[in-house]
């Protein structure tokens, strides 16, 4: 598998597409017609091929223009990567894991040679050839967390385990949804959630913390979660909030298929070993309806997730203004037909829109 | 799905210590690498009795950035079930072995301005992996090791040897004792306080620090237990619709996985809280000996901690 | 004496007690304007403690100066700003051991700044003893340029950096010691909604 990678833009002229393939591959984040909070956790070891579950780490055609964006996001904004000085095993820990992941799942893209801490790490797709020394940050560019997720996709989130709790005490954040690490770094796992509506009064987060707390080396965990975001913009984050927010006022039942885009988190979790501290990869998709309609089980489902999502989650996700306008155009698209369980297009078994 | 992922090992070596204390060393059966870990980790390593499945916890007592072997130190306990005699007398070198990936329960706070350890005993070997990491990182520590006789000491000459400055040991049988007070009194703000040996010790530093004033969050302690064997007793269990027997010799955990009732589990060592089970209904007496519970669970009859409490009286039925 | 009782909210707001008595070794009292009355009102309950006592005291146009010192404190000091305290009160913290004792009365801002200075000395924040007097305007950050207002009364108010206009989250930041104020008007320049009293 060859990955084509796009020359495109998130921000400006909004040059982002996906391919046939990634719409195919898009992580729909709806496995029935309706949606509530829930810990909706599972297993991080792989899954369908060309999914973006299958690997640890999905690499996909937008890897060279995403970190393209990244690097204008902390060149206008370093706070985006913070790490508290306990934090730097962790960032060791963290390259370890994704040097490791990547030259293993993408052999053709990236290498990984070790001689003792001696380390040669060749990105293809970025054009890095790199030799340093494991553990001594005097041979890297900048601290090895910056250095490493500067080429991987998503954002990161280190957490410390400490005092029956998980602390944000390092990040690498420039594609998020709208939560400023600058703000929340140091905070713990209540806190950093804090202003989420509904889900602490329904004990979401003391079981998605202890099942976190519980996460152990060599097993992974996963879930999606989502939001929606008016034109591909990556970095919708609270600190440029004052430029992008006119954005969402700019839809038109003209244009709203293209600019309108769901948005998924792919989270994942992983144990760090040699600091015990746990990372939360999230990665982030980005699909416009009018591609999203492409699946008529999404379609279908969309228009009525959208449709009977309470109005505190439509408010925290920011489009109860939109929200009208989005079911004027989904409800085309919905012809009332039954969808299958799972997140899957099931494209040959489920039936065409009749209408 | 229960405990942490497993590894087949091969015993490479087995090094008596002591009168009491023995050490294992394992690694790769595949020849590869192992996990590395941080310092305080454990492994839980399975034991193949005639008919009986052990699963124990042991303390990871190598350099953690060491990825060819794991070692270990088992103390016999003559008292016991029988896993640590199983360890002494059965495991040779050459055996192969499954043991757990490694489990964190009593790491390091990384952003201690200094961690002061205090060790009872066997409750040395998790400050041995976790002194090897912090020499790593110039990290700043001091150790205080109680144990019974210079021939009981295990390590104690190797790390007198190696770190004379930061080591003081301390002979019961030359009536040493470590001077808390004294000790906790000057640390500068930002210590944090490790403690790992027997229950009596490990209540006396949370207390002698706690009246110091120390915070609790600054105070970090680790004891596995070991199940107790005890009478014979009848446990229903509910979602299973199964009745069981749990016998003399075996934990309610291990009855339940012996009748392959998906109950899951960690550390077998009443300290990480997987195996919390809720009961449904009671007669009789709670034998409860975890770390996880506190008083008023252990009084209030809700609750029970399968790898290492036990049950006495007429009925039991629990939420498995 | 003033105490309000603030509205409950979100799990990320600061939550304020009444100063207990702990056991250490020595006490530390930073606390700003009627503060004051919190050490006095604790002193009157154990005025043993005074003689292991340390107490910072920033006066913001009040003066309790003469009632505190006739604690007898270990140390006194009087200051009128908290930045003028500050470098006394890192200098403390650098020295102090384990068993210290930190207590912190006054308002959000103060106790908020103090307490940073103490987590970053290595107390645990949960061990740090607080309590709510005097004013309840807030310290803000702006998210957007990260400069700081202090003594925030009304919502939304005008960055006193950036002149965006922000309303007032109760989200809080101990790293920070601020509250978080996010633009107002982002989706509809201009439309901003009449200024009222945070707590009205």
């Amino acid at each position: 598998m060859t990955i084509q990678f796009n020359n495109e833009s998130f921000r400006d002229d909004y040059s982002f597409y996906n391919s046939e393939r990634a719409i195919k591959r898009f992580p729909f984040p709806f496995h029935e017609d309706s949606y509530m909070y829930s810990v909706n956790m599972e297993q991080h070891r792989g899954g369908p091929v060309d999914s973006v579950y299958e690997m640890r780490f999905d690499v996909d055609e937008h890897y060279v223009s995403e970190m393209r964006d990244r690097a204008m996001v902390l060149a206008d904004d370093p706070l985006r990567c913070q790490s508290l000085p306990h934090m730097t095993l962790a960032g060791w820990d963290l390259l370890e894991l994704i040097m490791v992941s990547k030259s293993e799942d993408y052999p053709d893209l990236f290498e990984l040679h070790r001689d003792g801490n001696k380390w040669r790490w060749i990105n293809k797709p970025l054009g890095i050839d790199h030799s340093f020394t494991f553990l001594d940050e005097a041979t890297l560019p900048c601290g090895p967390m910056e250095y490493i997720t500067r080429q991987a996709q998503g954002d990161f989130a280190v957490l410390d385990q400490r005092d029956d709790n998980l602390w944000m005490d390092a990040g690498m954040v420039t594609t998020q949804a709208d939560w400023s690490l600058d703000f929340d770094i140091g905070m713990n796992f209540f806190e950093w959630h804090a202003p989420v509506p509904l889900a602490h009064e329904k004990g979401i987060f003391v079981r998605a913390l202890k099942f976190l707390m519980n996460i152990q080396q060599g097993a992974p965990a996963r879930r999606l979660n989502w939001t929606m975001t008016v034109n591909p913009l990556l970095d919708t984050s609270p600190e440029n909030y004052h430029k992008w927010g006119i954005q969402k006022t700019e839809l038109t039942p003209q244009n709203i298929g293209a600019k309108q885009h769901l948005r998924v988190e792919l989270q994942t979790f992983f144990r760090l070993p040699r600091s015990n501290a746990l990372v939360f990869p999230i990665r982030c998709y980005l699909c416009s309806f009018q591609d999203l309609m492409g699946v008529p089980k999404w379609g279908r489902r969309l228009h009525r997730v959208i449709r009977d999502l309470p109005e505190e989650l439509a408010t925290y996700k920011g489009f109860i203004d939109n929200r009208p306008m989005m079911l004027d155009y989904l409800k085309d698209f919905d012809d009332g037909l039954p969808t299958s369980p799972g997140i899957w297009p099931e494209l040959d078994t489920e039936p065409p829109l009749t209408r | 799905m229960s405990g942490a992922e497993k590894i087949t090992v091969k015993v490479t070596e087995v090094v008596p210590l002591n009168e009491l204390v023995t050490r294992f060393r394992f690694e790769r059966a595949d020849g590869g690498l192992l996990p590395t870990f941080s310092g305080g980790a454990h492994t839980v390593v399975e034991m193949h009795d005639g008919g009986i499945t052990r699963l124990n916890p042991y303390s990871l007592m190598s350099d953690p950035m060491d990825q060819t072997a794991y070692t270990i130190s088992v103390r016999r306990d003559d008292e016991g079930r029988g896993g640590s005699l199983f360890m002494h007398q059965q495991v040779k070198a050459g055996d192969e072995m499954v043991i757990s990936f490694p489990v964190n329960l009593f790491s390091l706070d990384l952003r201690a301005k200094k961690h002061l350890f205090l060790a009872g005993g066997i409750g040395i070997t998790p400050f041995l992996a976790q002194i090897k990491q912090l020499q790593r990182f110039n990290g700043n520590w001091e150790l205080h090791y109680a144990c019974r006789s210079a021939a009981l000491g295990s390590y104690a000459d190797e790390l007198t040897d190696h770190y004379p400055n930061e080591t003081h040991v301390y002979y019961d049988d030359e009536k040493q004792t470590i001077d808390l007070v004294n000790l906790l009194d000057g640390q500068p703000l930002g210590t944090h306080v490790y403690v790992c040996g027997p229950k009596g010790m490990i209540d006396w530093v949370r207390k002698t620090a706690a009246a110091e004033g120390w915070p609790r969050e600054a105070i970090h302690y680790e004891e596995f237990l070991a199940p107790q064997p005890g009478k014979p007793f009848e446990v229903k269990l509910a979602i299973s619709n199964k009745t069981i027997e749990v016998g003399e010799n075996e934990s309610l955990l291990e009855a339940m996985e012996r009748e392959n009732v998906d109950a899951p589990y960690l550390c077998r060592g009443g300290a990480c809280g997987q195996c919390e089970t809720r009961v449904i209904d009671y007669a009789g007496n709670f034998i409860h000996r975890d770390h996880w519970l506190d008083d008023a669970e252990h009084a209030g009859g809700e609750k029970i901690m399968p790898c290492v409490s036990r049950f006495e009286g007429k009925t039991l039925v629990l939420d498995r | 004496m003033s105490t309000f009782a603030f509205p409950p909210s979100i799990k990320s707001r600061p939550v304020y007690g009444t100063l207990e008595p702990q056991a250490g070794a020595a006490h530390m009292f930073i606390v700003d304007g009627e503060g004051a009355n919190a050490v006095l009102d604790l002193a009157q309950r154990a005025p043993s403690m005074m003689q292991l006592a340390h107490i910072v005291y920033i006066t913001r146009g009040t003066d309790f100066a003469a009632a505190l010192k006739a604690l007898n404190p270990a140390q006194f000091y009087q200051g009128p700003t908290y930045g003028a305290a500050l470098p006394r009160i890192r200098r403390s913290l650098a020295d102090a051991k384990m068993g210290l004792q930190v207590y912190l009365a006054g308002t959000e801002g103060l106790m908020g700044q103090a307490m940073n200075e103490a987590v970053i000395a290595g107390i645990p924040h949960t061990a740090i003893q607080t309590e709510h007097r005097g004013a309840t305007a807030r310290r803000m950050q702006c998210v957007h340029c990260k400069g700081i207002t202090e003594d925030v009364e009304t919502d939304p108010f005008v960055c006193s950096h950036c002149g965006l206009n922000l309303f007032v989250r109760d989200h809080y930041s101990r790293r920070i010691a601020a509250f978080q104020g996010v633009c107002i008007d982002a989706e509809d320049p201009g439309n901003v909604p009449v200024q009222k009293g945070i707590y009205e």
